[in-house]
């Protein structure tokens, strides 16, 4: 936790293609534990925001209860906010997308938030797919009442007042990617390379895009045996792939080493390209993706980078057949039929 | 035996299975006496339950224009075998017993008060219709044949129902016509002068329509401007959510591209639904949802963030019987409570009580003003008599010159154009209303975060105790403004010395108005005052307290009402009788004078004895 932040930054740092500097996309100083993997996320969405050049009035950031759904104070100042209540995030980014489809929608919330008194509202939310971006960080615990276990604690991870958890663990990719998200991926908030891209190519996705970031409770959930600890991600983590976001209008920049290249062309036509062994399953495949998942899961190995995505996916827009234009936009020539329409309303109910 | 005997007043029961068709052939039946000119009010008694349990549909005709319930049954169509002995045992002395002579009647079916008008309606269904699928439904069709007979309607207006009914398919309309002259041949023929009941043309009706107010509400968001809706199925609220999308599609398909100027999401429960009312509202559209009492239930915790955060959200209330699950398909006015104070902390809600089709429409309309103006939820008190069942009342209108009240909030210019620094929660006009913006209205103004947590003026987040206070009471200043904003009480002072009044509220009405005419007959002035909105205002504590006596009608057992009038107005419990008609049925207007007959004949007052209320009993 830091009581203020110097206000130097380099002058050297150019802005980005819409003309902000990074600073335009930071929020206020974090009230949280120093070392919670949430303000490393944090400052991976700043990051990300900032190279993707968004104008921050254009995205709408929300989250539910908990220490995960605080941060969204901390980035993004210039951006409307909404810290709804416990498990709802889903539902309120649902309706303000209803309402303006043209905004970018980026929900942050935690493992109790959506495991557990929200499970039905993410699940629905990742059915409907909604056009946002959902951002869970997973720490295994709930950090603001003081650590019990919440539902993705690994089944015999065992916490700092020494409990071991019997039950078993909910994997949110896993259920993301059955229930129809077109783009999910794990990450670990301690792998900013990895995170960075990851948020980039999660908003540029058309749909629901579902990124699960382990970030360790340093207060609560980081002695050795607990397998969300900063130690055991670290030394248990293989990542499906390296991979770059191209959005549209850069030219391709990124240079690795990987065996091929995939390409997976966004909505916006952004291009994801991603470096992987020649032998590594199709992660366009659904079921490819869940059996990777669990294969690695078998070997306890927690599996990072892009798992899943499906750029083709019908968003809840497209699947209510909405207009284009923003339902908030539209006035009485649009909405209030005419006058005489009531006349023949009466006349039928006569 | 004394026969009942009536010209336009009196109820018709039709006793019938549900799930065999037999609601349309009902309501063909009340049309047709509508479109005779003389008012009338059907009412569905339901189960809850698709096919095979009982259902009743009862209709009452009153050229008087009385269209609440009356009570107490003249004629029963008598159909289903299950509740023959229920529906015999029923009638009131004088009464007529008609049913299907294709089997004969137990014999213990011998009261000698009541007329019974056999008709061979299976027989006669069988022997003219070779398709046994239709049989059943033609059947129905029979009987409300044979009823037109025996009251000696006009055939032709049915035949003309029929035709328009199936002017898409005019192939079905021919063995309906059919089926339909062939009841009212025989009751003609063998039934010649049996039934001393008339349905006789008037001209009372005027301009009037029947519409359910479910419809009407769908249309009052429709003209509103409602564009987002979060829903989950619950009877008795869910046809206003069918309407409304069976309206979009009609009135809000965009020109050109096909699509629709509306979102309605069907959500995974209440608490998802209401959710996404308040992120549609706060984004800067106009949503709504539709629910019934478990719903409620499920929505206080977003209800309470939506009056802490002041984010406008309108929903509309069918109340049906609770607590729990209740009967499901029976009607309450129980939900006051729960409404006026949802959530926890110190929360409340303005409600508005619509009494009739019109009134749903218009109240549905001035939800939105009024929740965009507070920027806070709304709940429109309707109930399942009002919105299921087809109520007789004025046609709706909307002028073509209204604009939408979108309350206050700053667009881009208006940001540029201040002066003073801008704060979400700051009462710069002094009415404890602030200014919002929606988000992506401005690249660096108005930007605020939102939450249920406490914050400042400025929407920082803050434990400040004084802030806290602040903010509090200036919530407290905007319940004051809204006072102003809402519609206020209807009051009718029948006499000026009464000293005798009466309150009640929505689909409670028309029994009510009828109740004080029936006492007004026997020399008892009454005053009366329909509420129309809460909070109250100043005017309703007045009237109360200018009566020695008031009596609260209402449909609930615990007298909510009456007691949101003593919590608010600090008024004596003493004054403030409580007349509570709570069975699931809607009140009757013969139950409600019996019980203010009772409460009066309490203390001391006793009306004169066997005064007709003109209705059909001897």
């Amino acid at each position: 936790m830091t009581f203020f932040r110097p206000t130097f930054r380099h002058p050297e740092l150019p802005p980005n293609a819409a003309g902000y500097r990074r600073q335009d996309y930071e929020g206020g100083i974090s009230t949280l534990c120093a070392g919670c993997g949430h303000d490393s996320i944090c400052n991976a969405i700043i990051q990300a925001c900032f190279e993707l050049a968004l104008p921050p009035h254009r995205v709408v950031k929300m989250s539910g209860i908990g220490c995960s759904s605080k941060s969204p104070a901390y980035f993004l100042a210039k951006s409307h906010g909404f810290n709804s209540v416990h498990g709802r995030m889903p539902s309120i980014a649902t309706g303000a997308n209803m309402a303006n489809r043209d905004l970018i929608y980026l929900g942050v919330s935690g493992d109790g938030d959506t495991a557990s008194i929200g499970m039905g509202q993410f699940m629905h939310a990742v059915r409907r797919n909604l056009d946002m971006l959902y951002i869970v960080m997973n720490n295994g615990c709930y950090g603001l009442t003081k650590g019990q276990y919440s539902a993705t604690a690994d089944k015999g991870s065992k916490s700092k007042k020494g409990g071991i958890n019997e039950l078993e663990s909910i994997d949110l990719c896993e259920l993301a990617i059955q229930l129809g998200a077109g783009f999910v991926a794990r990450s670990f908030s301690g792998d900013k390379q990895q995170l960075v891209p990851l948020i980039k190519a999660g908003l540029a996705h058309k749909g629901l895009s579902f990124i699960d970031v382990i970030s360790p409770c340093v207060t609560f959930n980081n002695n050795p045996e607990s397998t969300k600890s900063y130690h055991w991600v670290r030394e248990h983590s293989e990542a499906t792939n390296t991979f770059d976001l191209v959005p549209f209008q850069q030219t391709i920049t990124a240079e690795y080493d990987g065996d091929t290249v995939q390409e997976v062309a966004l909505h916006d036509n952004s291009v994801i390209h991603l470096h992987k062994h020649h032998d590594a399953p199709d992660i366009t495949d659904r079921r490819q993706a869940i059996d990777n998942l669990e294969d690695h899961k078998a070997q306890g190995v927690i599996l990072t980078g892009v798992l899943y995505i499906n750029p083709d996916s019908a968003d809840t827009h497209e699947i209510l057949h909405t207009c284009e234009r923003p339902l908030n936009s539209l006035a009485e020539a649009d909405l209030c039929p005419d006058g005489q329409i009531l006349e023949a309303i009466n006349a039928a109910h006569r | 035996m004394k026969q009942l005997e009536s010209i336009n007043d009196f109820v018709v029961r039709f006793a019938t299975v549900n799930g065999s068709g037999s609601a349309s052939a009902n309501n063909l039946f009340a049309k047709a006496v509508f479109r005779m000119g003389v008012p009338v009010s059907p009412k569905n008694i339901f189960p809850s339950n698709i096919q095979g349990l009982p259902t009743w549909y009862e209709v009452r005709i009153n050229e008087r224009g009385h269209v609440g319930r009356r009570g107490d049954v003249d004629l029963v169509v008598a159909i289903n075998g299950q509740t023959l002995r229920q529906d015999y045992d029923g009638l009131v002395p004088g009464g007529y017993f008609v049913y299907d002579s294709s089997r004969p009647l137990p014999e213990d079916f011998c009261r000698d008060d009541v007329t019974t008008v056999g008709i061979p309606m299976t027989t006669m269904c069988n022997e003219a219709f070779d398709n046994a699928k239709m049989r059943p439904l033609l059947k129905n069709i029979i009987y409300v044949g044979a009823l037109a007979a025996l009251l000696d309607m006009e055939p032709e207006v049915l035949v003309e129902s029929l035709r328009k009914q199936f002017r898409k398919n005019p192939a079905l309309a021919e063995p309906n016509i059919r089926a339909l002259e062939l009841g009212y041949a025989y009751a003609r023929d063998h039934h010649a002068g049996a039934c001393k009941l008339t349905v006789r043309r008037s001209d009372r009706v005027g301009d009037a329509i029947i519409m359910n107010g479910n419809n009407a509400a769908a249309l009052g968001a429709i003209f509103a401007g409602a564009t987002v809706v979060g829903w989950y199925p619950i009877t008795p609220s869910t046809s206003i959510i069918e309407a409304f999308g069976r309206y979009a599609e009609q009135f809000r398909t965009e020109e050109g591209t096909g699509r629709i100027k509306a979102a309605i999401v069907q959500a995974e429960d209440e608490l998802a639904a209401i959710g996404i009312v308040i992120g549609a509202s706060w984004n800067g559209a106009r949503a709504f949802t539709a629910t019934s009492g478990p719903g409620i239930s499920l929505m206080t915790e977003f209800l309470g963030l939506a009056y802490y955060a002041e984010i406008p959200a309108v929903l509309i209330d069918v109340q049906r019987v609770g607590p729990s699950t209740g009967m499901p398909t029976r009607t309450q006015q129980s939900d006051l409570l729960a409404c006026a104070y949802a959530s926890h902390g110190d929360t409340k809600h303005p409600l508005l009580f619509p009494c009739d089709p019109k009134e749903c429409f218009d109240m549905t309309a001035d939800a939105f003003d009024l929740a965009e103006r507070l920027q806070t939820p709304v709940i429109v008190m309707s109930d399942l008599d009002l919105g299921m069942n087809d109520h007789y009342g004025p046609p709706l209108a909307w002028d073509p010159q209204r604009r939408y009240d979108r309350g206050k909030v700053l667009d881009a210019a208006q940001l540029d154009a201040l002066t003073t620094r801008w704060g979400r929660y700051r009462d710069v006009d002094g009415d404890g209303i602030c200014y919002r913006t929606y988000p992506g209205t401005h690249p660096d103004k108005g930007v605020y975060f939102t939450r249920g947590s406490s914050r400042d003026e400025y929407a920082a987040y803050t434990e400040d105790n004084a802030a806290y206070v602040r903010n509090l009471e200036r919530l407290r200043l905007k319940w004051e403004t809204a006072k102003r904003l809402l519609p206020l009480a209807r009051i009718k002072l029948n006499d000026a010395d009464a000293r005798l009044g009466v309150v009640f509220y929505g689909s409670t009405t028309p029994a009510a108005y009828e109740a004080i005419e029936l006492l007004r007959d026997r020399g008892i002035a009454v005053n009366s005052m329909r509420i129309r909105a809460f909070p109250f205002q100043r005017e309703a504590f007045d009237f109360i307290l200018a009566h020695e006596l008031v009596f609260v009608i209402e449909q609930n057992r615990d007298g909510q009402m009456r007691t949101l009038l003593i919590n608010e107005g600090g008024l004596p419990p003493d004054k403030l009788v409580p007349i509570a008609s709570y069975d699931g049925l809607p009140v009757a207007s013969r139950f409600l004078t019996r019980a203010l007959e009772e409460a009066l004949a309490e203390r001391g007052v006793i009306l004169p004895k066997n005064t007709p209320d003109r209705g059909g009993t001897p």
